[in-house]
């Protein structure tokens, strides 16, 4: 009787872990992703207006969690129509044929209260890094909010050929900086 | 009365107006040029900085040349200028020095509201006084451009002013303005 209880217990408690594993909605609304560069020492910040992002989390359980962001890489926005339209070139994102980039987590592992260490596979521009960053994520009106940061080098991307590989010009480390608020 | 004529401003005000004159004629022209190169380039990005530059290096130049102006008497002008002559110089003297400084804080607050501070020299980050804001940035582009022409065409008078006291009325005026030897 005990262990009939048992098992149906843990069989509630499994369905309920699948019932878990369905990502969580993105509000894109409150979302958003963004590149910091330093331009000639002028630290710029500029957004990319399309992304999606789909998380997989259930703070019971952050170890299972897993993400994936996809970013639109003509949508970045430097504030000038014309500036948008050169950095879709293919000097720069090559949007024509590299439309999208991407980051694939491999692992996330709790790091402390509200944190995690995230690895992954970041590919810009047809080129694929390894790379792994410290997310913070705490509740916030309902929803889970995911933050970061992960300081990159442009050119390991390819990302500003030709005359614009002179780093004094645009320097070879570039931030990117997201929020992602997401619910179940 | 012979000798108020040769009479020349300090030489610190000298210094400060050619110097001012030359940056102002230099960052209008790269002003004009710069923002005619289409998309974007390495030049153009650094045209842009040199630009800045300037015209923070103009705004400093500004501040300094007004202090030793509250404490420097010009020298007086010359005896036979009509009194509205007087007036229309004073009046266009109190504008140039207006521009000065309206020219210099428009293009900084358009920089600023376009999301780009401003690094002098590519070496000192000057304050960041309000966010970026594109809607204000719009609007200031057309200040910036506007007090320019006007400031343009304030100097192509005050120019023209100068070489009419020089070549016609042959009075000294210029001269109290240009580098010499003898006070």
């Amino acid at each position: 009787m005990k262990l009939t209880r048992a098992f149906l217990s843990s069989a509630l408690l499994g369905i309920a872990l699948i019932a878990n594993a369905v990502p969580l909605k993105t509000d894109l609304a409150r979302s958003s992703v963004s590149a910091v560069f330093k331009q000639m020492n002028v630290p710029v910040e500029s957004s990319f207006k399309r992304f999606d992002a789909r998380i997989d989390y259930d703070a019971a359980h952050p170890e299972k969690a897993s993400a994936r962001v996809d970013i639109d890489t003509a949508s970045f926005d430097m504030g000038q129509a014309d500036y948008n339209k050169e950095i879709a070139k293919k000097e720069w994102f090559n949007s024509a044929q590299f439309p999208k980039a991407s980051f694939v987590s491999s692992s996330i592992k709790p790091a402390g209260a509200g944190k995690l260490a995230v690895t992954g596979k970041l590919t810009i521009k047809g080129k694929t890094q390894d790379v792994s960053f410290p997310l913070s994520v705490k509740p916030e009106g309902g929803k889970q909010v995911f933050e970061g940061q992960l300081p990159i080098k442009r050119l390991a991307f390819n990302v500003g050929e030709g005359e614009w590989q002179d780093t004094s010009m645009v320097a070879d480390e570039v931030v990117i900086k997201f929020r992602v608020a997401a619910a179940q | 009365m012979q000798a108020q004529q040769q009479e020349r401003y300090t030489t610190t005000a000298i210094v400060l107006h050619w110097l001012i004159a030359v940056l102002i004629v230099g960052a209008f022209t790269l002003g004009l040029v710069m923002t005619d190169i289409p998309g974007f380039s390495p030049t153009k990005l650094r045209y842009y900085s040199w630009h800045k530059w300037a015209g923070v290096t103009v705004l400093l130049l500004a501040a300094l040349r007004l202090l030793w102006r509250l404490k420097n008497r010009p020298p007086a002008l010359s005896a036979a200028m009509p009194a509205w002559q007087r007036g229309a110089a004073h009046g266009l003297h109190h504008l140039l020095y207006l521009l000065l400084f309206a020219v210099q804080l428009s293009g900084y607050f358009y920089t600023l509201a376009s999301g780009f501070p401003v690094v002098y020299f590519g070496l000192f980050q000057l304050p960041v006084l309000i966010a970026k804001d594109p809607a204000l940035a719009e609007t200031l582009k057309g200040v910036h451009y506007w007090l320019n022409m006007l400031l343009a065409a304030l100097v192509v008078l005050h120019v023209l002013a100068a070489l009419k006291h020089q070549l016609i009325d042959r009075d000294g005026t210029m001269r109290r303005m240009l580098p010499g030897r003898s006070h």
